[in-house]
């Protein structure tokens, strides 16, 4: 078995079967790899549109899911039964596994390399201090992201597949993903303030 | 390829407190993404080297004792762990070529250059382990 494939499991009884799971889901791969094949091409062709068309789109996409998973789905999330739980998040977390990582590949590597191109990370330009902020801010967001929600969700996803689940550990480790999603949600504000600033300087 | 899956729930594979290697690397992490943030902000004028070369080293360091520590933790998932690693390995080795790929394009050279390389191996095996130590912390090592 790898990392992509599903096991269609069956709890034991008379238990509702339980959903299959692709920690990475297969289908995805080929849009990745066409987005990331774009983006590359982007940055060496150093195309003002397209960069711009990268960074927003994916800058739009990656606040917006943060926002919402952190202070809508998390907070119903952590009011849901176990089961219900770990019905929603087979099906929810493997979606994560593969948008999170891609938007933020397009925003940094698109926006770093417009950035640049503009002059806004010359010491003397006015916006120089806004996007060092925004390097801390994603910083922040990445360790947190990278350290502690992704590994959370993978593991959540490693559980749900053995033959028994540990219902307690997958609430425990859920708690955490929720937690800092709500952390990379709010930090995402501070990235409206501080992008919306340096559009209009 | 073995199914991490299929192995025993055997909680934490150690039967009490584990070794903190997810925790090191994630500082290890944390180093690098400071690191990053200071080449970033300077760039593309060379920074001083000083404080990303000693973050790079302490990274490296707090990410060598996390490797060690998993290779002393006895009944430690290494199946699942591998399985986990190398698939995350190739998300991650991914962004960091994009990252470098921004850099060279940008005229990056000599030893910023290096020293942007470094952060990025490190961060493209920090997080893999992380990931991995995650996981195979609640797995078993002996298959069912």
């Amino acid at each position: 078995m790898d990392m992509t494939s599903a096991v269609a499991a069956t709890a034991p009884g008379d238990a509702p079967p339980r959903p299959s799971i692709q920690i990475v889901p297969r289908a995805a791969l080929p849009v990745i790899a066409v987005i990331v094949a774009g983006l590359i091409t982007t940055i060496a062709g150093n195309w003002l549109w397209a960069l711009v068309f990268y960074h927003v789109v994916g800058g739009g996409l990656w606040t917006g899911i943060d926002l919402f998973v952190g202070f809508v789905i998390g907070p119903i999330l952590g009011r849901l039964s176990i089961p219900s739980r770990a019905e929603f998040s087979a099906r929810f977390m493997p979606m994560m596994v593969v948008i999170m990582p891609t938007v933020v590949l397009m925003t940094l590597a698109s926006g770093f390399q417009l950035a640049l191109g503009l002059g806004n990370l010359q010491s003397l330009n006015p916006n120089h201090g806004w996007l060092v902020a925004s390097f801390v801010v994603v910083g922040v967001m990445a360790t947190v992201a990278l350290g502690i929600l992704e590994p959370a969700n993978i593991a959540v996803l490693f559980e749900m597949k053995k033959p028994h689940p540990d219902g307690d550990l997958i609430a425990r480790l859920m708690r955490r993903f929720v937690y800092a999603a709500g952390i990379t949600g709010a930090m995402q504000i501070a990235t409206l303030v501080i992008m919306t600033r340096v559009a209009t300087q | 390829m073995r199914e991490a899956g299929r192995q025993t729930v055997t909680r934490g594979a150690t039967g009490g407190g584990y070794p903190p290697a997810a925790e090191l690397a994630t500082v290890s992490l944390a180093l690098v993404v400071v690191g990053g943030v200071f080449m970033a902000a300077s760039f593309p004028t060379p920074p001083p080297l000083a404080l990303p070369i000693a973050l790079v080293a302490v990274s490296a360091a707090l990410l060598g004792s996390a490797i060690l520590l998993l290779v002393r933790w006895r009944g430690f998932a290494w199946a699942a762990f591998s399985l986990v690693v190398r698939w995350a390995l190739v998300a991650y080795v991914i962004s960091a070529g994009m990252i470098e790929f921004s850099f060279v394009r940008n005229h990056a050279s000599g030893w910023p250059l290096l020293v942007v390389t470094l952060m990025l191996v490190l961060f493209a095996v920090d997080v893999p382990v992380i990931i991995a130590v995650t996981v195979a912390r609640y797995q078993s090592s002996h298959p069912a």
